[in-house]
């Protein structure tokens, strides 16, 4: 399959591709891994006058720890998050989700701001974010500015970066002591997309009781789900087999899954209780390591 | 409007004029001739047209060739010198019927040179694992995941593992 001709360019710095996207308007597209653009172009689903690629722009690549952030770079390949020692000790969710996204080929293409930039709620990413309560930076003409992610998601392939604009960044707040995270998802073989995915990070403190908790939702919403009353059930409370439950209840309930070839609606429901539920406790099970 | 790239494959410096859509697999199999790279799936599922480039295996039907640029690919073509020994995969494939027809065992391949560059001894679940996206129809893998065992204790330096067919 061949995508219909487009014109490609790669800038060199920052400031060139914005100002390339701005002259060419909504008929172009940025090219990161291209993991989710090109096979779209392909099946001509999509297809952009010009194309930039943002590869050769330098910065954008590293993930580093700084002012309570660790802030990792737009172009940073699912395999460096899988392999990052540093984000191993701080999130341990990451080591979860991306294991399961695609395969180790796809991983050394794709990118985290692609994946996030895409606006697909069958991404995995997404959920993970909510739970981790990142910050995405996206950058125009006027400079930075910083979306928090739960404004960052507008719908279908829809998000916050507007004509003219680039992901550049997603900052994530490095969590106090007594912080796990999980993530994991039903998938019917290895790379596929979710069936349900649940990602939980949560905060126990000294009297053991929840001081913070994330809980994001893959691929049973029309866009990515922040569970906010399963959070609800689960704060300023010691965790126990009801407030548990309650939290996979509404997470059932709250979701609003369409029955496909990967499940029905009621059973797509039912497992994001159940995920919500193991995930939690995989989650305070890593909280006190 | 066609670009100019430059590419190095298996050593060798191109300087091509491409299309911008020329996708990096007809790139490899029909500009510069080099058919051991092969089209499944063409979705990105099945790994028959798995790369090196900069040393990272990718799937060469799902980048776009001008996305080579300045970058050095590796192939099938280019593992083992012209009459000379085979690559410890290779020669691990053949020893122990890592294949029957052949089809994705270029990718299958080039994927485990990148595997086995990061840890030469992986264990049959991280084998597993690190072929997940890499399709075989015929063998079942089993003999896939031996053959790659194998070729680790060839690279180790170790001695290789019994090539007798297991009945199971």
């Amino acid at each position: 399959m061949i995508a219909q001709s487009f014109q490609y360019e790669s800038p060199g710095t920052l400031a060139e591709a914005i100002a390339l996207l701005n002259q060419y308007g909504d008929e172009a597209k940025v090219l990161s891994g291209g993991h989710s653009l090109i096979p779209m172009m392909k099946l001509r689903f999509a297809t952009p006058g010009y194309l930039i690629d943002i590869n050769k722009i330098p910065g954008l690549s590293d993930i580093r720890e700084e002012g309570g952030y660790i802030r990792i770079g737009a172009l940073v390949r699912e395999s460096q998050l899988e392999h990052s020692d540093l984000l191993a000790k701080k999130f341990p969710i990451f080591r979860d989700v991306t294991k399961l996204i695609a395969d180790p080929q796809v991983r050394n293409m794709g990118t985290l701001g692609g994946n996030l930039a895409h606006g697909d709620a069958a991404n995995d990413h997404p959920a993970v974010m909510l739970a981790l309560g990142a910050k995405v930076v996206i950058t125009g003409a006027d400079g930075a500015r910083e979306v928090p992610i739960d404004e960052f998601f507008f719908g279908f392939y829809a998000t916050a970066v507007q004509q003219g604009e680039i992901l550049t960044e997603i900052r994530l707040p490095v969590p106090p002591h007594g912080t796990g995270s999980a993530y994991h998802k039903l998938e019917r073989k290895v790379g596929d997309y979710a069936t349900s995915g649940v990602a939980v990070q949560l905060t126990i403190g000294q009297d053991g009781k929840v001081t913070a908790v994330g809980i994001g939702l893959t691929n049973v919403n029309p866009v990515p789900l922040r569970a906010s009353r399963s959070e609800e059930a689960l704060i300023g409370k010691p965790l126990t087999e009801e407030s548990i439950a309650l939290a996979a209840t509404y997470a059932s309930e709250d979701c609003s899954p369409s029955s496909d070839l990967r499940g029905s609606e009621e059973y797509k429901r039912h497992v994001t209780g159940v995920l919500v539920k193991r995930m939690i406790l995989k989650a305070a099970e890593r909280a006190t390591l | 409007m066609t670009k100019t790239i430059n590419v190095t494959v298996n050593g060798t410096m191109h300087t091509l004029d491409v299309e911008p859509r020329l996708l990096l697999v007809h790139m490899i199999r029909e500009v510069l001739n080099l058919t051991g790279t092969h089209i499944g799936c063409d979705t990105s599922s099945c790994g028959a047209c798995t790369i090196l480039m900069d040393g990272k295996s990718i799937k060469s039907c799902t980048v776009l060739a001008v996305q080579a640029d300045g970058k050095s690919v590796a192939t099938i073509e280019g593992l083992a010198p012209e009459g000379g020994p085979l690559h410890p995969l290779q020669e691990g494939f053949k020893e122990n019927h890592g294949l029957h027809c052949g089809f994705c065992t270029p990718g299958m391949i080039m994927r485990c040179v990148e595997m086995l560059q990061h840890n030469n001894n992986p264990t049959e679940e991280e084998i597993r694992w690190g072929i997940s996206g890499n399709l075989c129809r015929c063998t079942g893998y089993n003999n896939i995941v031996k053959a790659v065992i194998w070729a680790g204790a060839k690279m180790r330096g170790e001695e290789t593992p019994s090539t007798e067919p297991e009945f199971v």
